[in-house]
């Protein structure tokens, strides 16, 4: 389930854009297929969405791409339309001010940058404990300048992991754990197991990336990319 | 998949080869089994391995609920009886039935059938062989889950005698138009024969919730919970490692048609219920991804759910409970 938990009504926060970034073929994570799939794929499922979108800066980078660096992208990206959105007019100065809330056709708060926070299932959270697969720093950086908005799955225990974890624990103001209050585990891993089997996945998966899996023939038992990277 | 053309003359070895290799599914089964067999009469072999699907019993997947609102779940719930029938190589799932079940069922929440009728042909509208029937949901009174297996079986069995090349439901032109697609779909190699013999076997799909069910108190007639596992059978899809098998095995009339409940696991965690979904709803929660896109839409253009409608029957005894406790004091009453 990679779209949309359920977020408490706590009135901070206001969601304005949901970013989804596949990522890069050179992850080399078994089973998976060449990333412009990935994409269109995920576009697919986005169609009907006003909010959430594909970002494919990741995948089309020259090698994988650790998450903080993913994360520095699209922050420096808001910044850079957020400057445009407030001055329009070149001839100003590209900063923001207090009087650019009230100008005509200037987006209120414009001034305000929306916060970027990575949004990731409580199993993601788990990885941070995997020797070697994360840098601490880069840990550090995502929970301390960006946060984290980690969605509960079933059996995991995300307030354990925080508890677990030095660094998290220092910033777990930062981390808000989004209860999934009806548990719904359809996992990408589950999906493949089914179609490599022959199985339905309708309902599952939205009808357009059924309908692209079969006509591109992915993830069938004798796919020629199962476990590569490479595009056909 | 190929049937297997008949050859003569043939020795056993490299046929049983060829037919060995046939892959998983239904017909590489039938091949291993074949040639598994002793040494007989290659004719005789021949019979049990060519893949037509006379031998297939034809099932129609009839699944019984409030539908209050259809959900993800319950259309996951076909696709998996579906796949489960199918590759036991002994069924071929030809339909699947919504039955929503009518007002008169005096469920606490349970907004009027139109809407839920609507909101399940909205979700069924993608989908090649599962359609919603709206016959239950238009009875004054409530109906028994059996008299509605009993109503379709019949519906069924008088389709097949007058009109073995077409749809047995004339009434619905939408309706026959599904089934005229599903003949042509199912079987784009050889043409589509209906067989005179096989009249499709209707079986009641459901959920782990509606077996342990069985065992509320006036909820159910034994009798009904008999004649349904006995003559018609059930497609129970639970989720892995729950109690049903257990439940079966403490019951002695479940136990007695064990062969005719097939219990179907179910890997993904699905806790889409219907309940869940009315409760985020109230809340102002999203129900995206959750419902069919066109259902959710639906829902909040009519604005269906709401602490009034939950509050619909409060203080109202169910229909079968009202009935059932009826019949047991008329009886009672009578000795």
């Amino acid at each position: 389930m990679h779209v949309v938990p359920i977020f408490p009504c706590l009135g901070m926060y206001q969601v304005v854009e949901g970013i989804i970034s596949p990522v890069n073929d050179s992850y080399g994570k078994k089973d998976l297929v060449a990333s412009h799939h990935r994409v269109a794929m995920a576009r697919l499922a986005l169609q009907t969405s006003d909010w959430i979108r594909v970002d494919p800066w990741e995948s089309e980078q020259a090698q994988w791409t650790e998450t903080v660096k993913v994360l520095r992208h699209h922050h420096s990206e808001l910044l850079k339309s957020s400057a445009q959105m407030e001055d329009p007019d070149p001839r100003k100065t590209p900063s923001a001010s207090a009087d650019s809330c009230n100008l005509p056709g200037i987006h209120p708060c414009s001034a305000v940058l929306p916060e970027l926070k990575l949004l990731c299932g409580a199993d993601v959270l788990k990885t941070f404990h995997t020797p070697n697969l994360w840098k601490d720093e880069h840990i550090q950086e995502i929970v301390e300048k960006f946060g984290l908005v980690c969605v509960s799955r079933g059996g995991h225990d995300p307030k354990g992991y925080i508890l677990d974890s030095p660094i998290l624990r220092q910033f777990q103001h930062n981390i808000h754990l989004a209860r999934e209050p009806i548990q719904n585990e359809i996992s990408a891993t589950y999906v493949r197991k089914a179609l490599g089997q022959g199985q339905s996945v309708k309902y599952l998966l939205p009808d357009a990336v059924i309908a692209y899996i079969r006509d591109h023939g992915l993830y069938s038992s004798d796919s020629p990319w199962k476990g590569k990277g490479n595009a056909c | 998949m190929e049937p297997m053309k008949a050859r003569r003359g043939v020795p056993f070895s490299s046929f049983r080869a060829e037919v060995v290799a046939g892959g998983p599914g239904p017909f590489g089964l039938r091949g291993l089994m074949t040639a598994m067999m002793s040494e007989c009469h290659l004719d005789q072999q021949l019979q049990l391995v060519t893949a037509d699907t006379s031998e297939k019993t034809d099932v129609v997947l009839l699944a019984c609920g409030s539908f209050n609102p259809i959900t993800n779940m319950h259309l996951r719930l076909f696709e998996l009886g579906k796949d489960y029938m199918n590759a036991t190589g002994k069924y071929r799932v030809i339909k699947g039935i919504i039955s929503p079940v009518g007002d008169a069922y005096r469920k606490k929440g349970l907004i009027p059938a139109h809407h839920r009728v609507i909101m399940a042909e909205l979700a069924t509208k993608n989908s090649h062989w599962v359609e919603v029937d709206t016959w239950e949901s238009l009875q004054k009174e409530w109906v028994e889950t059996v008299k509605v297996l009993r109503h379709h079986q019949e519906k069924l069995a008088t389709g097949s005698c007058d009109h073995p090349q077409s749809s047995p439901s004339l009434d619905r032109p939408g309706r026959k138009r599904k089934w005229a697609e599903q003949n042509q779909n199912s079987s784009p190699k050889k043409p589509q024969a209906f067989k005179p013999t096989g009249v499709p076997r209707v079986k009641l799909l459901c959920g782990a919730d509606l077996l342990e069910s069985f065992s509320v108190p006036n909820l159910w007639k034994i009798e009904d919970i008999t004649q349904i596992v006995a003559n018609y059978g059930l497609i129970c899809i639970t989720r892995a490692g729950s109690d049903a098998q257990k439940f079966i095995y403490e019951s002695d009339v479940l136990w007695r048609y064990q062969s005719n409940i097939h219990l179907v696991d179910e890997w993904i965690t699905n806790d889409i219920s219907s309940t869940k979904i009315r409760r985020a709803l109230r809340r102002g929660q999203s129900i995206r991804y959750l419902v069919p896109d066109l259902v959710q839409e639906y829902i909040e253009k009519h604005d269906l759910y709401s602490s009034e409608s939950e509050d619909r029957n409060v203080g109202v005894i169910l229909a079968p409970l009202q009935r059932n406790i009826a019949e047991a004091k008329h009886n009672s009453s009578m000795a």
